[in-house]
C-alpha cells in the first residue's frame, strides 16, 4: 500500500539527514511503579508510548532502501511503511499497514521478542547503536486505532465460495483465518476452549497481554467474515473425515502444545506442585484469584518456579502479584542461557523476583498431608555447550540445598496435544508427538487435506513462530485448493 | 450454550439431566465425558456422561450435589442452559465379550456404570452389578441397571436394603461363587481403592475410572495426574480409566483433597451464606 518512492515518504526523509536521526535516542517504554505493580494483578506493566514519543521515536527509522528488519520479522511486517505513517502523524495509516500481514499487531507490539528479529537486524544496530524501538512503535499504533475508535477492518476480497476449516484459535489460527478470510474464504475456527484466543487468554498474563486487547482483535476477524465456534474439539466433537464430508476444502491444525512436561522427580505429585499451565489457565482464564470465581487457586507464600522461559516468568510474576512473599526462580544454567526475553527477566527483577541460577530441583518433599513443604536442589556448573548452542548444565557432585516452599510451579516446557492424533491415526506424528509436514507448505505429509503450524509442529516456540506459519499455511493452502480444483 | 430438556431428582442429592448436545450424543462412547461450566464465574468440572440419544441430540448427566460447582449445576431446571460443554472426551471403556464382568458401582459412580453395563451386556457378557449406598434411599438406577445386567446385587451399609454391607462383600460373594473374568469399578476412590486390593487378591483383571481434578480436561493443566504403575499419567487424555492394580490410590486421595480448605470456605461463603 505504501510505497518507498512515494512523495510523501521521498519528503518526509528529506527533512532530516541521516546523521541526526541516528544520533536520537532510542525511547523508553514508560512502565507501572514496580513496588506498585507487584501486588497489583490486573494492571498492564508496560504503558505505552504517548503521540509524542511514537513520532520522537518514528524519526530515528532511516527508511532504509533494503528494509532488513523486514527480514527478521516472521509475518513480513511493511516495517518502514508504517513507521514513517507514525513519524508523519498518520497513525491510522500506520494502522492498516500493520494489519496488511498481521492480525495480531496489538498483541505482537506487546509480546514479539524484536530484540531477537526485527529489532536485532535494524541498520542501528549494525552501527553500534541501539536499534529502532520497532517493537513499541507497533504497539503505539494499534492501541491508537483500537482507542481512536476508527478500527478499520482489512479488504477482503469477493466470496470464493469455498470454505476452510482451523482447529485451535491460538496466534497461528488467527493469523491464518485473517488471510484465508482476505483471500474470500469462508472460514471456521474450531476452539476447544469456552474462550477465543487460545495461549493468548490462558497463557499470558493480564500484566503482559490485557485480554480485552485480544478481543478487539478477535472481533476484527469477525468482522471480516471468520466464524468462531468455542467449545468443540476436533477429533473429539467432530471428526475430521466429518469436516471433509462438511465440504470443508482444507483444515488447518493449530491445536497448540497443550500437554505440560514434568522432569519425573521424586515427590513431583505432591500437592502444591503443578505445571505452569495449570497455574495460569486458573489465574488467567478462569480467574481464580478473583473471590467471585468459583475456581480455586493456591496462594502461596513461599513460590518457586522451575524454568527460566516467558512461561516461567509470567507465572513467578503472577505468584507474586498473588501474595508470594517470596518468588524464586530456579533454573538450572545461568541467566545468560535463560530462553525468556530480557525485558521479561528485568520487570521480574525489580518485582522482587529471587532468581537461584544454576540450581536443578531434584527432589520434592511433602508434610503428611501431602503438601509440599521443601525443594531438594542439585548446585550446578556449566560445562561444554550443548546441541543448542547454549553451555550445558552440569551437576556439582555431591551439592544440594533444601529450600522452604508451599508451592512449586513447573514450568520447563509443553509437549504437542495429542487429542487429535489419539482420534486420527492416519495423521503422521514424530517421537515427540509433533504433526509431520512439509517444511515449506506446511501440508501433512501423511494427509493432504491438513496444513498445520505453530507449537503442534514445532513443539513449544513464540506467538509470532506461530503466526508465521499461519500466514504461510495460508498461502500453500490456498494454492493447493486452487490447483485440486483446476 | 446447551439447554436442559428435563430434570429429574434422583434422591436428595443426585439429579439426572437430558441435555441437548446433538454432537456430544453423536460421537460419545461408553466411559466418555464432558467438560461443564455454568455461569461466566463458574468452574470447569469433569462430568461422565450417563447415557445418549443420537436422534433426539441429547445426553445425560447424573450430578450429585458436592460442592459449589455441582450445587449450582444441581440447582439449574429444565428450559436453562448450562453455559459451557465440551466432549466427548477421554478415551472410551474397552468394550469386549470378556465372559463373566462384575460392575461395581457406588453412589455417584453408579450413573457413569449405566452406559459400560448395557454395552458389556450387548457384546455377550453375562454382566452382575454390584449397586452399592450408605442407604435405601441413596440407590440409584436400579431399574436401569436390571434392564441391562444379568444379575444386580443391592448393598447397602445400614442393611435397610438389598444386602447389607460393603461393595467388596458383594463383588467378593460373586468371586467366591463363580468364575469372574473381570471387574469394572467406578466410585469414590476409597471405594475404588478396596475394591481393586479384593480382585488383586483373587487375580482378577479390574479397570477403574478415576474421577480427578481437573480444569482444561483436554491434556493442558496436567490437574489430573495419578501415579500408574511408577509412570505419571493424566487421567483426561490418558484414561478416564486405566488397570486398577497399577493405580496408586493413596495419592490420587491425596490429590483429591489437595483444594479441600479452599472448597469448603468457597462452599460456606457461597452456597450456605446465601441461603
Amino acid at each position: 500500500m505504501t510505497k518507498r518512492d512515494d512523495t510523501w515518504r521521498v519528503e518526509l526523509r528529506a527533512q532530516m539527514k541521516a546523521k541526526e536521526r541516528t544520533n536520537l535516542h532510542r525511547v523508553e517504554m514508560p512502565e507501572l511503579d514496580s513496588e506498585y505493580r507487584s501486588h497489583i494483578r490486573n494492571e498492564e506493566v508496560n504503558l505505552g508510548l504517548t503521540p509524542q514519543m511514537a513520532i520522537q521515536e518514528a524519526h530515528r527509522c532511516l527508511d532504509c532502501a533494503n528494509p532488513t528488519c523486514m527480514d527478521g520479522c516472521p509475518v513480513n511486517i511493511n516495517i518502514p511503511g508504517f513507521i514513517k505513517n507514525i513519524e508523519r502523524g498518520e497513525f491510522l495509516e500506520a494502522a492498516k499497514v500493520l494489519k496488511e500481514t498481521s492480525a495480531l499487531p496489538a498483541v505482537c507490539g506487546r509480546v514479539c521478542p524484536q530484540e531477537r528479529q526485527c529489532e536485532a537486524q535494524c541498520i542501528h544496530v549494525k552501527m553500534n547503536k541501539e536499534s529502532v524501538a520497532i517493537g513499541h512503535l507497533e504497539r503505539f499504533a494499534a492501541d491508537y486505532e483500537r482507542e481512536s475508535g476508527q478500527i478499520s477492518v482489512p479488504e477482503t476480497a469477493p466470496a470464493n465460495g469455498m470454505k476452510v476449516a482451523v482447529v485451535g484459535s491460538g496466534p497461528a489460527g488467527l493469523s491464518f483465518a485473517g488471510d484465508m478470510a482476505k483471500l474470500g474464504y469462508e472460514v471456521h475456527v474450531f476452539e476447544a476452549l469456552h474462550e477465543i484466543g487460545g495461549v493468548l487468554k490462558y497463557g499470558i498474563p493480564e500484566f503482559r497481554l490485557p485480554n480485552h486487547i485480544v478481543d478487539v482483535e478477535i472481533d476484527n476477524l469477525r468482522q471480516m467474515g471468520v466464524r468462531f465456534m468455542n467449545n468443540c474439539i476436533i477429533g473429539k466433537t467432530i471428526a475430521i473425515h466429518e469436516l471433509e464430508q462438511d465440504g470443508f476444502q482444507g483444515i488447518f491444525v493449530a491445536s497448540g502444545a497443550g500437554l505440560p512436561r514434568f522432569m519425573n522427580i521424586k515427590g513431583e505429585n505432591l500437592v502444591g506442585v503443578m505445571s505452569s499451565n495449570e497455574y495460569l489457565t486458573r489465574v488467567n482464564l478462569m480467574d481464580a484469584a478473583n473471590p467471585d470465581s468459583d475456581t480455586p487457586v493456591y496462594k502461596g507464600k513461599k513460590v518457586a518456579v522451575i524454568g527460566g522461559g516467558n512461561t516461567a516468568m509470567d507465572s513467578v510474576r503472577t505468584a507474586r502479584r498473588l501474595g508470594a512473599e517470596k518468588a524464586i526462580i530456579v533454573y538450572r544454567r545461568s541467566e545468560e542461557e535463560m530462553p525468556a526475553r530480557r525485558e521479561e527477566v528485568i520487570h521480574a527483577k525489580s518485582e522482587g523476583i529471587d532468581f537461584m541460577t544454576l540450581h536443578n530441583p531434584i527432589e520434592y518433599i511433602g508434610n503428611e498431608s501431602g503438601r509440599v513443604t521443601h525443594m531438594v536442589l542439585q548446585v550446578m556448573q556449566l560445562g561444554e555447550p550443548d546441541e543448542s548452542g547454549r553451555r550445558s548444565p552440569v551437576e556439582v557432585p555431591g551439592k544440594t540445598v533444601t529450600v522452604e516452599v508451599d508451592e512449586v510451579i513447573v514450568s520447563v516446557g509443553v509437549s504437542p496435544n495429542p487429542l487429535l492424533a489419539q482420534s486420527t491415526p492416519e495423521l503422521q506424528t514424530s517421537k515427540r508427538g509433533t504433526l509431520v509436514v512439509n517444511e515449506d507448505t506446511l501440508q501433512s505429509v501423511s494427509m493432504p487435506v491438513i496444513f498445520a503450524g505453530g507449537d503442534i509442529v514445532r513443539g513449544g516456540a513464540t506467538v509470532i513462530l506461530a503466526m508465521g506459519d499461519g500466514r504461510r499455511a495460508a498461502k500453500a493452502m490456498d494454492e493447493w485448493i486452487k490447483s485440486k480444483l483446476k | 450454550m446447551n439447554k436442559i430438556i428435563s430434570k429429574e431428582n434422583f434422591s436428595a442429592n443426585v439429579v439426572k439431566f437430558v441435555v441437548e448436545a446433538p454432537l456430544i450424543a453423536k460421537a460419545r462412547r461408553a466411559g466418555h465425558f464432558v467438560m461443564v461450566r455454568v455461569g461466566e464465574k463458574g468452574e470447569r468440572i469433569p462430568l461422565t456422561i450417563a447415557d445418549a440419544d443420537v436422534e433426539r441430540g441429547t445426553i445425560t448427566l447424573v450430578i450429585q450435589r458436592t460442592g459449589v460447582s455441582s450445587t449450582k449445576i444441581c440447582a439449574l431446571e429444565a428450559g436453562d442452559y448450562i453455559t459451557d460443554m465440551v466432549g466427548p472426551l477421554g478415551k472410551a471403556t474397552h468394550i469386549e465379550n470378556f465372559g463373566t464382568v462384575v460392575c461395581a458401582c457406588g453412589g455417584v459412580g453408579t450413573a457413569p456404570m449405566m452406559p459400560i453395563v448395557a454395552a458389556l451386556k450387548k457384546a455377550g457378557n453375562r454382566v452382575i452389578t454390584v449397586l452399592a449406598a450408605r442407604t435405601k434411599d441413596l440407590i440409584i438406577l436400579e431399574e436401569q441397571m436390571r434392564e441391562n445386567s444379568d444379575e444386580v446385587i443391592i448393598m447397602t451399609d445400614d442393611g435397610s436394603y438389598g444386602n447389607k454391607g460393603l461393595v467388596t462383600n458383594g463383588v467378593e460373594s460373586v468371586i467366591q461363587s463363580e468364575k469372574v473374568d473381570m471387574c469394572v469399578t467406578i466410585g469414590p476412590a476409597i471405594m475404588m481403592k478396596f475394591v481393586s486390593e479384593l480382585t488383586r487378591k483373587y487375580n482378577v483383571p479390574t479397570v477403574a475410572s478415576l474421577n480427578t481434578i481437573m480444569v482444561d480436561g483436554t491434556g493442558m493443566c496436567g490437574a489430573c495426574r495419578v501415579t500408574i504403575g511408577g509412570k505419571t499419567r493424566f487421567v483426561c487424555v490418558d484414561g478416564p480409566e486405566f488397570d486398577a492394580h497399577q493405580v496408586d490410590f493413596d495419592e490420587m486421595l491425596m490429590r483429591l483433597g489437595g483444594y479441600r480448605e479452599q472448597e469448603k470456605e468457597e462452599m460456606e461463603r457461597k452456597v450456605l451464606h446465601k441461603k
